[in-house]
């Protein structure tokens, strides 16, 4: 549960998030492990990060930051048995939206927690002084709020928050800006020293940087049980994150069950327990649904295919010891129809099985040298006039799936490698680039090219490293690339990528949070919001809040 | 026969055999931790010196039974001789820069104890917290503690530990770290830390523990008698580490009582003089003491059963360290390559294992002064949360 301890923590809690320099984010000079002669990213001890909080200001615990706020001194109560969040007049959306009403209940539970006081009744005579605050109002203002649809990259996240008495408002043009609204109110109730709920009075005016804001998950390296998925997409909430990123199956295991080809789980999962059924994966697009985040699935081919050998026969191209097969087996076979038959079925599975408009194809890291080795690719080659260069031969892989895939009417999310070898791409083609080194200069020959591009190359969460570094995420500007201002504007946003060579479920959500928080705010925030100090102070608060 | 089991006869017993009593006593240094276990047809006996062999040999007995792909519980023929390398194999952690719920030290120690080791090195308290309840200066904790109704260890989960430690063959030994790392003491003693100055002025600061007052010496006296008696080990850890003089050279009546000294400029010499009298307090104690390598650096007289603890990995190399260390007659516990706390991508357990801790220039008799070494969790970044998989 979000608040820890059973009871809701409110302003205790941020001064106990103060005093507690929760992990990940406390660094002193004076202790063991920071040898002198070693350099130190931050080598004094901050005494901003020692002080006590003296009188926290609401503000201090806004995750992501807003675009626009204001705030006042005056407070407003909440009383937990007469405080409703409720739809407001004028809303397109009623009781019949479950997915608003899901979320009341869900934010009703964030901010009072295992609260005793909910009964009802009137207010006590000797009340404190604040006016109380009674409700807050949701007002859905376009004529179809999507409550039954799922999200997807043009939707409005957008939202205004007025907390004032009697009543507060949140307006949003789609179900979607009210859940990151409920988000951004729930952060602002709080405790008082003496267990009162108290809301400054505020006005607020919000929308996100970047359409785009994705967490890859990996769950062929390690199987993740369903609960740590959603877990996951709890957290991705706290942070107003709305792309699952479902990097689902790879050269390890194959996890995932396909109605049409059940061989696939049957022998490339690590084992009958560590598989997704059709219900678990429903369950997990529901989940994610309710929460506003989209989940883009990846089926990686040609590479990184491993796993589906074993269950699907002669997909994968046989390498070659000389004039004898190997035994081993490298990329999809690009040579043989019955690849592209299995992959027109497969995929037909996929696009009904996903609503997402987009499905990731993956295209990264091929390795040539088993096609190299195959008499008959290499024939195939002649054939097709490409000489020795096997990019083309990729390409014409690749380009075959892409048609497939828009045959489905799907749109298609690639890795950079697709974009970098010159297949033939549709232009409304989104290429996510990956590879640290010069990813500027990548940004800047996609987004060229006129492909709107992702970017998660800095953001590589799975590399862990000694002390904060949740700073060195946070202080990457995606814009900064060599380009004009309609280049720009194809950056649509980027992922923290959290791959699982050494991930499962025991280490999954201290490694990825709040370490991914950063990126999170980066991808929401203004782009002048860079000041790590006052991020520091947000993000501990932010952190205990989310225990 | 058609449905003839695969194995032999069914197993109904693992016979313990213990040749020296000892069950209610605790481990020390000189504990004996061999076994030899015999799993032959029919008969299957575990013996041991004595009952903290036995504990490490139920260890292995429990790890040699597999369960085949029907479920059947079973165990190989199998002979096992076994006897730690090492005498002193400690873990560890630091208790101060997080608060760590009882659950998690128990837990810490269960899963020392799959690992065979035998010493929980408890970093109790340290600059930004006092999480120990003092039953002598409660106000230590009351004052230094993040939260002293919820972040505290009273002295039943001190014994808890202590006791839970026992039963798994693990010695507990606490540290409180003086004169350095000692911020949190502060609030709770006031006139104990030095206080910095500005120019003529108190800058309203404070550094390590005041060495020239006599109520430092008795509150150090007090604290250790309390220290020692809730504690059972031999040892206690002193620390000794990483104490800046700043603090010291910028107080004025140190700097005069540096001139009645005649120590001069070398700040060194104080810290000493400090340490010294330290040890000789928790010596009349009964305890012997562990020590970080800054002690044995800087010149300090100790005694000739102190350990040194090697932590410091770049100032010389650790190894040379430990050949010096051990040279000079002192027994030597090594930290240096062994800091978990430094987490980075990929298997660095490799990185941990390769280490040879014996890799240095030296006779036998020095060789034999290294008694073991601990693996570090130092605090910063961890807490309930993630110390756990970031341990293990």
């Amino acid at each position: 549960r979000r608040r820890a301890m059973g009871r809701a923590m409110g302003l205790a809690g941020l001064l106990l998030g103060l005093f507690l320099l929760p992990a990940v984010l406390v660094s002193t000079s004076l202790r063991h492990g920071a040898p002198r002669s070693e350099p130190e990213s931050a080598p004094a001890p901050e005494p901003a990060e020692w002080e006590p909080a003296s009188g926290a200001v609401p503000e201090d615990s806004l995750w992501p930051l807003p675009q626009w706020f204001r705030t006042s001194r005056r407070q407003l109560q909440l009383a937990p048995g007469r405080f409703q969040l409720v739809h407001g007049a004028g809303s397109s959306a009623g009781p019949a939206c479950g997915l608003l009403q899901d979320a009341f209940r869900r934010y009703y539970e964030y901010m009072f927690g295992q609260s005793r006081r909910r009964k009802r009744g009137r207010r006590p005579l000797g009340a404190r002084a604040e006016p109380e605050l009674s409700q807050l109002q949701v007002v859905i203002e376009s004529r179809d709020p999507g409550c039954r649809s799922y999200p997807h990259l043009a939707s409005s996240e957008a939202y205004h928050l007025t907390v004032t008495e009697p009543v507060a408002i949140l307006k949003a043009d789609e179900v979607w800006g009210a859940l990151r609204g409920l988000e951004t109110f729930s952060q602002l109730v709080h405790e008082d020293d003496y267990g009162s709920f108290l809301v400054n009075e505020s006005e607020i005016d919000d929308f996100p940087r970047f359409a785009h804001r994705g967490i890859l998950l990996d769950t062929s390296r390690h199987y993740l049980p369903l609960k740590s998925i959603l877990t996951n997409l709890d957290a991705m909430a706290f942070n107003k994150f709305n792309v699952l990123h479902w990097h689902i199956v790879d050269d390890q295991s194959f996890p995932y069950q396909s109605i049409y080809f059940p061989e696939l789980s049957d022998k490339g999962a690590y084992s009958y327990n560590h598989i997704y059924t059709p219900t678990d994966v429903h369950l997990v697009i529901e989940y994610a649904r309710l929460r506003g985040i989209r989940v883009v699935p990846e089926f990686d081919t040609p590479g990184h295919t491993q796993s589906w050998g074993k269950g699907q026969k002669d997909l994968l191209t046989p390498c070659y010891n000389g004039e004898q097969p190997s035994g081993s087996f490298g990329p999809v076979n690009p040579i043989l129809n019955t690849t592209y038959d299995f992959m027109t079925k497969f995929f037909k599975e996929i696009s009904s099985v996903f609503p997402d408009a987009y499905i990731h194809l993956g295209g990264d890291e091929v390795n040539f040298d088993c096609w190299k080795s195959n008499p008959e690719v290499k024939e195939f080659m002649k054939q097709q006039g490409f000489g020795i260069d096997y990019a083309k031969l990729e390409s014409y892989y690749i380009q075959k799936i892409l048609d497939i895939v828009s045959f489905y009417n799907k749109g298609y999310i690639v890795w950079q490698e697709v974009f970098d070898n010159k297949a033939q791409l549709k232009p409304d083609t989104v290429v996510q680039v990956w590879m640290e080194n010069n990813y500027a200069h990548e940004l800047s020959s996609v987004t060229g090219a006129g492909f709107t591009a992702i970017l998660a190359a800095p953001w590589y969460l799975d590399y862990i490293s000694y002390g904060q570094d949740w700073k060195k995420y946070y202080s990457i500007e995606p814009l900064d690339f060599p380009g004009s201002e309609k280049q720009k504007k194809l950056l649509i946003g980027g992922e923290a990528c959290l791959w699982g060579e050494f991930v499962d479920a025991t280490n999954l959500t201290p490694r990825l949070w709040p370490r991914a928080s950063a990126v999170g705010e980066r991808l929401w925030s203004s782009r002048n919001v860079t000041n790590l100090q006052d991020a520091y102070k947000r993000l501990t608060n932010h952190r205990c809040r989310m225990l | 026969a058609e449905n003839e089991p695969p194995w032999g006869m069914p197993c109904t017993q693992l016979l313990v055999f213990v040749a020296t009593p000892g069950c209610d006593g605790f481990p020390s240094l000189d504990s004996k931790e061999s076994y030899k276990l015999s799993v032959l047809e029919g008969s299957l006996l575990l013996s041991a010196d004595a009952v903290w062999g036995a504990l490490r040999g139920l260890e292995t007995f429990s790890q040699l039974v597999g369960r085949d792909e029907n479920g059947t519980y079973y165990i190989n023929k199998t002979e096992i001789v076994d006897f730690p390398r090492f005498p002193h194999r400690g873990l560890l952690l630091d208790t101060s820069r997080h608060y760590l719920p009882l659950r998690a030290i128990l837990e810490t120690l269960d899963v020392m104890a799959y690992n065979k080791f035998n010493v929980f090195h408890w970093h109790i308290v340290d600059d930004p917290s006092f999480p120990y309840e003092s039953l002598t200066f409660p106000e230590l904790s009351k004052q230094g503690a993040f939260n002293a109704m919820t972040h505290v260890y009273t002295a039943s989960d001190v014994q808890t530990v202590i006791e839970y430690a026992r039963l798994r063959g693990i010695r507990v030994i606490a540290e409180f770290d003086t004169p350095g790392h000692t911020l949190s003491w502060g609030p709770g003693a006031p006139g104990l830390l030095t206080p910095c100055y500005l120019g003529k002025d108190p800058s309203g600061t404070y550094g390590p523990i005041n060495p020239i007052l006599n109520s430092t010496y008795q509150f150090v006296t007090s604290l250790f008698q309390e220290v020692s008696a809730v504690f059972p080990d031999f040892f206690l850890h002193l620390g000794g580490d990483e104490v800046d003089f700043t603090c010291w050279k910028s107080n004025p009546k140190i700097r005069a009582f540096m001139k009645e000294m005649g120590f001069g400029e070398d700040y060194k010499k104080l810290e000493s003089f400090y340490i010294q009298r330290l040890l000789d307090i928790v010596s009349s104690l009964g305890k012997g003491y562990i020590v970080w390598q800054e002690v044995f650096d800087n010149g300090v007289k100790v005694r000739p059963d102190t350990v040194i603890h090697v932590w410091k990995e770049n100032s010389i190399p650790y190894m040379e360290e430990m050949a010096n260390v051990t040279k000079a007659g002192y027994r030597a516990l090594l930290s240096a390559p062994w800091y978990l706390n430094r987490i980075s991508y990929g298997q660095d357990w490799m990185a941990a294992y390769q280490v040879e801790p014996l890799k240095f220039e030296g006779v036998p008799e020095q060789k034999d002064r290294v008694i073991g070494g601990e693996a570090c969790m130092w605090g910063e970044y961890v807490d309930v949360t993630n110390l756990a998989p970031r341990l293990w």
